[in-house]
């Protein structure tokens, strides 16, 4: 299908943006990397007024890092996310999940911002921040404000962000040395949406006790699940096969996937159990190595 | 080889001369078009005054149209006609997809737009012409249209069932068609025979995702008469004639033009109601009509295929020796037959090549062919083979389970052996010439099985769980006119070739087969400079153009090389002796006494060149007063080429997949995959093993991904690349192809065809290496696409 008629406008500045958006008015939409906005556009599922194109606003560009947290700017591309020397160092699962992401030339033009806005339940980048217990930036013409990632996501492609706000940045704590992140994801090919998929991130002591647990499960539900109790069973004691057998039992409670094409809730409640061990059983070795 | 094609037969004077380019891997000609976007595909093609069409397509799988009200369609800007089927009744006949051949077969009159009731979702209701497709589109969104909505059937085990939906009342019930084949005495056999495996195994229904979707222009022009159509499309002469048909036109005032095409498998050689209306449309318009169906669309539109359950049951002595194959096969094909090839045929071919490769007395077959309110099926790539194959060798693996044998041994000791040709199999088809055992003995060579099963042992060890299958399989290629002819379909078997020599001393060749990216303009142009005697770059071919190509049948059923190929030659050959006769007016010798190397004639004897072919050209068309008056000059020749002897050109081969099962999540990865087949004459190497890979990727498709999956209520629920999964790059392993040649004696050229062997093969070769696999934990699985959900399933692991 074509796209319907529609305005088009691209803004310099967050201040040009926000007399756009007041002129566009609520219909309009928003066009970062436009890897899932416009093929919504192309089945004429959304039909907005006018798209905005902040791609040329530098202030939401560039990964820093200042104390101990790590800022990276919103149209900050999968692509660069998976390249990063300071993500690689500081949130080691946003490297790792970068390749996992669809295929290179959506990467290329993906964003971190327009992921975590769209809050598809199967994509990556929302588990992990959720599990990096990151902050979500956001701002607006009346100023900025400061959004845990487990509040920002509110369910089945719906978040916390309101009209005239967009996402400038996410700020996550940098790693420490006790810390532990994974992503371990199930798909029929690479590049898909996982059938169940887990961003993990552990604290972990030098004997191997486990001060911090967020397992986060995405494509098993209408958004990135915390898996509260699997966390729960794994902290206060040195990581084992008995500890990850307890998160694993725990998941029934944690999650209620409904199905889809793959397969029915079973299979995805299955599958969550199987990642969760290949997941932590990443951290058993050094784990061991520490004792 | 054919004691035939020798360098002498052929014309040649030595088999190793630089023109000598059959069984050469010759770069395509047309390939870097196709890379550097330079190609002409239908949607490349604007003409002046060109208009859009879009479709409002069914909702429902079953439904009464109420009312459509065009009026809010008609104001949108752009928006230049709405056509219902009412509309395009007036211009066009409906079409009734039966053949003669297939007793009883019966189905519905089809319309280019429903008159009165949608039978599937996705189906073409109304249609809107707009300036833009975008506009069109725009129309679509405002058009109204009323549907009441009726039960729909959607199971084909119930189509016959007491209570069923009969989706044509007419009709009386929902049976297209349905045959047994039956030979020996198999109720006797089974009851005779040492063990008899069974097991019901399912094809899972999916389509042939093409490039470049259906496109289709149709430009009637009021002023002389005629309609001209630019088309993707295998078939350019049957749709001349189906245009001019269905539009009551004269065949010779229709025009089909086919230049690039994206990929087609089958699915490009079939009359769509959405083309159809294009057609009936540009006539009522006096305008160009463009349809580009998008991928959405094409999901809904497209044929389907392969929608299959199958039990089978498979008896054998304590020697393992095949005494019966007993087959009831069941195939739903949505609410109409295709025409003009039918959707009776997919079936038919399950009955005609179970067992196939393989000795033995008794058989039994039953197709029932049945409606269904889903997507129309039809051929697709490989008809009927994969799911032919996929029953015979699943039987074959459980027989050999059975009796404890090895699943090599079990088929070494059944196929048939290469000196018993000419023989006519059980199904009731006529080989020529097949090479089981040959093949089988060259993909041993190819195949490390001892290593492969000293890993697999080490691997189960560890919890891995891998697996080898294997698959025999035959091929149809070169079809006759026994194939659609016989039954009164205008679908041509025969095709030619013309073949002239330019002033320049080049070539044009003008074929009546097609070119869909597969390489056949390239193995023409092979064909004619081998058979000319020029450099393959002096050759240019034309093909897909209904009014200055020879008649012919175009590409499907392989037939390109095997038939086309022969044309050729044939044209080729007759051309050669015509310069050569041109040449010794010329030169004063005897025409024997010369021949054509390079483009230049040259003394046969010596070598020595004695004309470049354009002097000769030069003189033949600016100078002929200086030639005997008497002289024959025309550089130009035609030979059309139809099999004569054998109903079809079988091929064989046979396949093998190694393979490792994720048991935790029921994943299967692709470790190693091989083919040996034998099409005979290898044309060219590098695109018959690229058609071979090809063909095991969408073998492979159809056994682990792609599915077309409805709900209870016929909605397609798999309607984008996303849903859909299409085999790619990075899960395909790598495959290995062998040869072995056992050429026709047909044709000079020997060839049969090579595009479907990896199809056909594929699918059975992974299941038997998941079974495999899996035998330790007890599992097995039978129904395709394999997914990890039936995978689990099959373990236990999930209910």
């Amino acid at each position: 299908m074509k796209w319907p008629a529609m305005g088009y406008a691209r803004v310099e500045s967050l201040d040009e943006l926000w007399q756009v958006l007041d002129a566009a008015g609520p219909e309009a939409q928003i066009l970062a990397g436009g890897q899932s906005l416009l093929a919504t556009l192309s089945f004429r599922l959304s039909e907005p007024s006018g798209l905005i194109d902040i791609t040329r606003i530098a202030a939401l560009r560039g990964v820093s890092v200042a104390g101990a947290t790590l800022r990276i700017g919103s149209l900050t591309r999968h692509a660069e996310l998976g390249r990063d020397p300071l993500v690689a160092a500081h949130a080691p699962i946003l490297a790792e999940a970068a390749p996992l992401i669809a295929h290179p030339a959506i990467r290329n033009r993906g964003t971190i911002g327009g992921s975590l806005a769209l809050a598809d339940p199967a994509a990556e980048l929302p588990a992990c921040v959720v599990a990096l217990d990151a902050t979500i930036v956001v701002a607006s013409r009346g100023g900025e404000r400061r959004v845990p990632a487990a509040d920002f996501f509110q369910g089945l492609f719906t978040t916390d962000l309101q009209p005239g706000e967009i996402i400038t940045a996410v700020e996550v704590p940098v790693a420490t040395p006790a810390s532990r992140q994974t992503i371990v994801e199930v798909t029929r090919r690479s590049g898909d949406y996982a059938m169940a998929g887990l961003a993990a991130v552990l604290a972990m002591r030098a004997d191997g006790t486990v001060d911090a647990a967020r397992l986060v499960f995405f494509g098993v539900g209408s958004g990135a699940e915390i898996a509260t109790g699997a966390s729960a069973a794994l902290i206060g004691a040195p990581l084992t096969r008995a500890t990850i057998a307890a998160a694993q039992g725990a998941l029934a409670d944690d999650l209620d996937p409904p199905g889809d094409l793959h397969g029915g809730p079973e299979l995805k409640r299955h599958l969550a159990r199987v990642i969760t061990a290949r997941a932590l059983d990443t951290f058993l070795a050094s784990a061991e190595q520490a004792a | 080889m054919n004691e035939i094609v020798t360098p002498k037969s052929l014309g040649l004077s030595r088999e190793d001369l630089p023109n000598s380019y059959i069984g050469r891997s010759v770069p395509r000609p047309n390939a870097r078009k196709l890379v550097e976007g330079r190609a002409t595909y239908t949607d490349d093609v604007t003409l002046p005054r060109l208009v859009h069409a879009a479709f409002l397509r069914s909702p429902h799988a079953h439904a009464r149209i109420v009312s459509i009200d065009t009026a809010a369609a008609l104001a949108v800007p752009g928006v230049v006609r709405v056509f219902t089927g009412a509309d395009l009744a007036k211009v066009c006949d409906p079409w009734v997809a039966v053949l003669a051949h297939l007793k009883g077969m019966k189905s519905a009159p089809q319309y280019p737009l429903p008159l009165e009731r949608a039978t599937w979702q996705g189906e073409a209701v109304v249609a809107v012409v707009a300036e833009t497709r975008a506009a069109a589109e725009d129309g679509v969104a405002a058009l109204a249209v009323a549907f009441d909505a009726l039960p729909a059937q959607v199971d084909m085990e119930t189509a016959l069932a007491p209570g069923a939906v009969v989706i044509h009342p007419e009709l009386g019930d929902n049976l297209v068609f349905t045959r047994t084949a039956e030979t020996g005495n198999v109720e006797a056999a089974i009851a005779g025979a040492h063990k008899v495996v069974e097991a019901t195994f399912h094809t899972g229904r999916h389509t042939g995702v093409t490039l470049e979707p259906r496109s289709i222009i149709a430009d009637y022009n009021r002023a002389d008469g005629t309609l001209t159509v630019h088309h993707s499309t295998q078939a350019p002469h049957m749709m001349q004639n189906v245009f001019a048909t269905q539009l009551r036109m004269a065949e010779g005032d229709v025009r089909v033009i086919c230049k690039d095409v994206g990929g087609s498998y089958g699915i490009k050689v079939h009359v769509y109601p959405d083309e159809m209306a294009v057609a009936c449309m540009s006539k009522i318009m006096g305008r160009p009509v463009k349809f580009i169906a998008d991928r959405f669309e094409a999901f809904g539109s497209d044929i389907h295929a392969r929608d299959h359950r199958i039990k089978g049951r498979l008896a054998v002595d304590a020697e393992g020796r095949f005494l019966a194959f007993d087959i009831d096969d069941l195939t739903g094909i949505g609410p109409y037959s295709v025409y003009p090839r039918t959707s009776a045929v997919e079936g038919n071919q399950v009955v005609n090549l179970c067992g196939g490769p393989y000795a033995f007395d008794n058989y039994r077959c039953t197709t029932t062919v049945v409606l269904q309110n889903k997507a129309p099926t039809s051929q697709y790539r490989a008809v009927g083979h994969p799911i032919a194959t996929t029953v015979t060798e699943g039987l074959v693996d459980l027989a050999a389970e059975a009796l404890g044998i090895d699943p090599v041994a079990i088929r070494r000791k059944n196929l048939i052996r290469d000196d018993a040709y000419p023989c006519t199999s059980p199904a009731g088809m006529k080989f020529e010439g097949l090479s089981h055992h040959a093949s089988l003995d060259k993909l041993l060579e190819m195949v490390p099985v001892e290593k492969i099963r000293a890993d697999q042992a080490e691997q189960r060890k560890r919890g891995v769980y891998r697996g080898l299958g294997f698959a025999s399989f035959i091929e149809l290629t070169n079809p006759s006119p026994f194939m659609y002819g016989i039954g009164g379909a205008k679908i041509s078997a025969q095709d030619g070739c013309t073949v002239r020599m330019d002033p320049d001393g080049s070539l044009v060749a003008l074929s009546g087969v097609t070119e869909q990216g597969q390489g056949t303009e390239a193995i023409l142009a092979q064909i004619v400079a081998h058979g000319v005697g020029v450099p393959v770059s002096k050759v240019k071919v034309v093909t897909g153009d209904t009014q200055t190509t020879p008649y012919g049948g175009g590409t499907w059923a392989c037939r390109g090389a095997g038939i086309g190929g022969e044309a050729a030659l044939q044209s080729a050959i007759a051309l050669k002796e015509q310069i050569l006769e041109v040449a010794g007016a010329m030169l004063q010798a005897q025409a024997a006494s010369l021949d054509i190397v390079m483009g230049e004639v040259v003394d046969k004897a010596t070598g020595q060149v004695r004309m470049p072919l354009a002097e000769l050209g030069r003189i033949v068309y600016y100078r002929g007063d200086t030639l005997p008056k008497d002289l024959a000059r025309e550089l130009v020749q035609t030979r059309h080429f139809i099999t004569k002897e054998y109903p079809f050109a079988f091929t064989n081969g046979i396949q093998a997949s190694w393979l490792e099962v994720d048991v935790e999540t029921g994943m299967v990865k692709l470790l190693e995959h091989w083919c040996v087949e034998d099409c005979g004459r290898v044309i060219n190497p590098m695109l018959v093993d690229e058609q071979v890979r090809g063909g095991i990727v969408q073998g492979i498709g159809g056994a682990l991904y792609e599915h077309c999956i409805y709900n209870e209520d016929g909605q397609l629920l798999t309607t984008t690349l996303a849903d859909y999964l299409v085999p790619m790059a990075a899960e395909m392993p790598d495959m290995h192809v062998g040869h072995v040649e056992t050429p026709t004696k047909e044709s000079l050229l020997g060839a049969k065809g090579a595009g479907e062997a990896g199809t056909a093969g594929a699918p059975a070769a992974i299941m038997n290496a998941i079974n495999d696999a899996l035998s330790p934990l007890g599992a097995r699985v039978l129904a395709q696409p394999f997914t990890p959900d039936r995978i689990l399933r099959a373990l236990g692991t999930i209910a």
